[in-house]
C-alpha cells in the first residue's frame, strides 16, 4: 500500500515536472520563439512613408476608411503577386464599395522598390491598390507598428530575396485592428472578413 | 494482357488530360510515365525580376520518379523553390531538394508552395506567348514542356 502511494507520488511529481517543463519551453520564460503579436491600432502607430504618387503618407492617412494593409516586395515571384491578385479579386467581388477601402502594399525592399517602381507594379493590379515605400529607417518604424517582420536573404544566384510577414491586416475606419487574412486561409473567408472590417464601428457609433 | 491494359490506361490518362499543353514522358519500357498538366507562367515586368512558373506532375507509371531540377533557355539560372509560411505568418522561399513522386501520385507546383524560379531572365515573359522548359528527372529522363504565359495578375492556370 505504502509502495503504491509512493509510486503515485513519484508519478505525480514527474507529471508536474513534465508539465512545468512543457509550459516553460512553449509559453513560459524559456520560450525561444516570440509569440505572434497583433498590430497596434493605426492611431497608436507612428511612421511616415511615401505613396506611389510621391505623396507623404502615414497611419493617419488611413483613418476615416477601413483599410487592408500588407507587406511585400516587387522582386517576389510567388507570394506577393499571388496576394496582390487575390486582393484584386476580393476587391472586384466587393464591387463599388471597394472604392471606400484603403488598400496598401508596404514594401519591405525599399532599396529596389522606389516610388516609380512601385507605381508601375501596382498599376498591374486593382486600381485601388496603393504602394508605399520609404527609407530603411521609415520602413522599420512602419513594421514596428504593424508588428511585422522582414529579413534580407541572399539567394543562390547572388541576388537577394526578402522573408516577410505575409498576411493581410484589416483595420476599421477608426483604425482599430479588426482581423487578419492569413496567406493559407481558405479564400472564401476573405471577403466576409473585409466586409466585417468595413462595417466595424466603435461602440459609441462614431465612424 | 498486362501490357495492353497498361497501354489503355496510358491512353485514357492522356485523353482525360485533354487540356491544351499536356506533355508526357515515358521511358522505353513504359515503366516511367509522367504527365504534365496545367503549365503556366506569370508575365514578368521586364527582365530584372525573377519569374515564377507552375505546373502539375502526375506519375502515371509504376515506379516512383524524382524531379531533380529544370532547365530553361529563357532564364540564366533556374531552380525549384518552395515557399513556406511559419507560425508567425512569415513567408520565406528556399531552393527545394529533389522531389520524389510515388507511383500514381501527383505533385503540384502552385502559388504559395513549390514553384519554378526563372532567374536572370534573358527575355521578358510576355502574356500570350509560350516558352519551353525542360524538366529533369533523377533517372535521366528529360521532359520538355511549353509554358503559356498568363497575365501578371493570374492566380492559376485558368488565369
Amino acid at each position: 500500500m505504502k509502495l503504491i502511494t509512493k509510486f503515485f507520488g513519484i508519478g505525480g511529481v514527474a507529471l508536474a515536472t513534465a508539465l512545468f517543463m512543457g509550459w516553460w519551453q512553449v509559453d513560459g520564460p524559456g520560450s525561444t520563439s516570440t509569440p505572434r503579436q497583433r498590430p497596434l491600432p493605426l492611431t497608436e502607430m507612428n511612421f511616415e512613408l511615401t505613396n506611389q504618387n510621391g505623396e507623404a503618407v502615414g497611419p493617419k492617412t488611413l483613418i476615416g476608411q477601413p483599410s487592408l494593409v500588407f507587406f511585400g516586395f516587387t522582386h517576389c515571384p510567388d507570394v506577393c503577386p499571388t496576394t496582390l491578385s487575390d486582393i484584386s479579386a476580393w476587391l472586384d467581388e466587393i464591387g463599388p464599395d471597394a472604392s471606400n477601402l484603403n488598400t496598401v502594399l508596404i514594401t519591405v525592399d525599399p532599396e529596389r522598390d522606389t516610388v516609380g517602381v512601385l507605381a508601375e507594379y501596382v498599376s498591374y493590379f486593382h486600381p485601388q491598390i496603393q504602394g508605399w515605400t520609404g527609407s530603411n529607417a521609415q520602413l522599420a518604424d512602419a513594421a514596428e507598428g504593424f508588428r511585422a517582420v522582414y529579413e534580407k536573404v541572399v539567394r543562390e544566384d547572388g541576388d537577394y530575396t526578402m522573408n516577410h510577414t505575409a498576411g493581410v491586416f484589416l483595420f476599421s475606419s477608426t483604425g482599430r485592428m479588426v482581423t487578419t487574412i492569413d496567406y493559407y486561409e481558405p479564400r472564401e473567408f476573405a471577403v466576409p472578413k473585409i466586409r466585417r472590417a468595413m462595417q466595424d464601428r466603435d461602440a459609441d457609433g462614431t465612424i | 494482357m498486362k501490357r495492353i491494359a497498361k497501354g489503355i490506361r496510358g491512353l485514357i490518362c492522356t485523353l482525360l488530360m485533354g487540356m491544351p499543353a499536356v506533355s508526357t514522358a515515358e521511358d522505353t519500357n513504359g515503366a516511367i510515365k509522367v504527365v504534365v498538366e496545367q503549365p503556366w507562367a506569370r508575365a514578368s515586368l521586364g527582365t530584372s525580376r525573377p519569374g515564377g512558373a507552375y505546373l502539375t506532375l502526375r506519375n502515371a507509371g509504376e515506379k516512383p520518379v524524382t524531379l531533380i531540377g529544370i532547365r530553361a533557355d529563357i532564364a540564366g539560372m533556374t531552380s525549384i523553390h518552395e515557399t513556406q509560411t511559419d507560425n508567425n505568418g512569415v513567408s520565406s522561399m528556399m531552393p527545394a531538394a529533389d522531389i520524389e513522386i510515388p507511383a500514381g501520385e501527383t505533385l503540384s507546383l502552385k502559388p504559395g508552395s513549390y514553384h519554378i524560379m526563372l532567374m536572370k531572365l534573358q527575355a521578358p515573359l510576355v502574356e500570350g506567348e509560350t516558352f519551353p522548359i525542360i524538366l529533369l528527372f533523377a533517372d535521366g529522363t528529360e521532359l520538355e514542356v511549353m509554358m503559356p504565359v498568363l497575365r501578371i495578375g493570374a492566380r492559376g492556370p485558368e488565369g
